[in-house]
């Protein structure tokens, strides 16, 4: 038991995490950089790019919380505490989310942000022509 | 001033030091107030197929850099546990002056990186986006300037080898801090 306390709370073994934690945070840049190359089937570029960034950013808030927090170790307590916060997180979202997400339901519409959508995209559309016409002058 | 400590202090009825124990609750109650701010991001940003253009004006260098530095500053901060669990407050209290470096070069680099933003018109009051942006980022650095107030504060006491336990607390925090950057991080820089 102490021989596996020193190992898992070691020095080397912290530096260890951290090492892992920025190969992690490596792979998480890159991955927007080369999902487009490496994109193949049904595995899609944006698929890469959500794996390689929040798939990644869990695997490191969980090494984080487990061994450098030392929820590994920590009364069960802890984790249940915790758990139920971030299930009052998720309850918040599929509460909200779907009159947020989406602009428009059976009886309900929501206007400003539809008209919102509509003026950001069609100012983003003519400033990309803009730069084009631009370019092509150049 | 009493040199006695009181009851709460001392007492334990679920087999975690009351200190502790209080700072888990903190923790719990930080993960409501951040998980709905970062909720409410991400159903915005799904509602809102603009906000891609928005986000792409964000520099993935400087949130990168400044991953790298939480991340480093997590390792002193549980090196500092490590050392205060061996009793050796000095470089206990060394640890966590390396952390509180890394927090004071975290809001330098968030500093610079603002700055470059608001020349160039992404206020707070551009669009919900910079909204967003600006809030949950001022947010997290309130955080981390409080944690590195708090961190100096301990680390005094550290170096004088009194009130040990209290490294690990503070460590807690800043571990904490560290994770919710860890998913600001790919929300704010990466997702465009």
């Amino acid at each position: 038991m102490a021989e596996h306390t020193d190992q898992e709370h070691g020095q080397a073994h912290y530096v260890k995490i951290w090492a892992i934690l920025l190969v992690l945070l490596l792979v998480s840049i890159a991955g927007p950089i080369v999902a487009p190359h490496i994109e193949f089937g049904f595995l899609k570029a944006w698929m890469i790019t959500l794996m390689t960034a929040f798939g990644i950013a869990v695997v490191k808030a969980y090494l984080v919380a487990a061994h450098f927090m030392h929820l590994n170790i920590e009364k069960k307590y802890i984790s249940y505490l915790l758990g139920t916060m971030l299930m009052f997180m998720l309850l918040f979202f599929a509460g909200t989310a779907p009159d947020v997400m989406k602009h428009e339901g059976q009886n309900w519409q929501n206007v400003a942000a539809q008209t919102e959508v509509e003026r950001a995209l069609e100012a983003e559309g003519k400033k990309a022509h803009g730069e084009h016409e631009g370019g092509a002058e150049h | 001033m009493s040199a006695t400590k009181p009851i709460a202090t001392t007492r334990s009825a679920t087999g975690i030091p009351t200190g502790k124990l209080a700072v888990w609750w903190v923790i719990a109650s930080e993960i409501v107030i951040f998980g709905g701010l970062l909720s409410s991001y991400v159903m915005h940003r799904l509602g809102h197929p603009e906000w891609a253009e928005y986000a792409s004006h964000t520099n993935t260098w400087f949130g990168g850099i400044n991953t790298f530095v939480l991340l480093t500053s997590s390792l002193f901060a549980v090196l500092g546990h490590y050392a205060a669990e061996h009793g050796d407050g000095k470089k206990a209290a060394k640890w966590l002056v390396g952390t509180s470096l890394g927090g004071f070069v975290f809001i330098g680099i968030k500093a610079v990186e603002w700055t470059g933003e608001i020349q160039h018109g992404y206020t707070i009051t551009a669009n919900g986006f910079w909204q967003f942006y600006y809030t949950a980022a001022g947010l997290h650095a309130l955080h981390v300037i409080a944690g590195v107030v708090i961190m100096l504060i301990i680390a005094n006491d550290a170096r004088k080898g009194k009130e040990l336990h209290r490294v690990e607390l503070i460590g807690i925090y800043w571990h904490f801090v560290d994770i919710v950057w860890i998913f600001l991080f790919p929300l704010l820089y990466i997702a465009k």
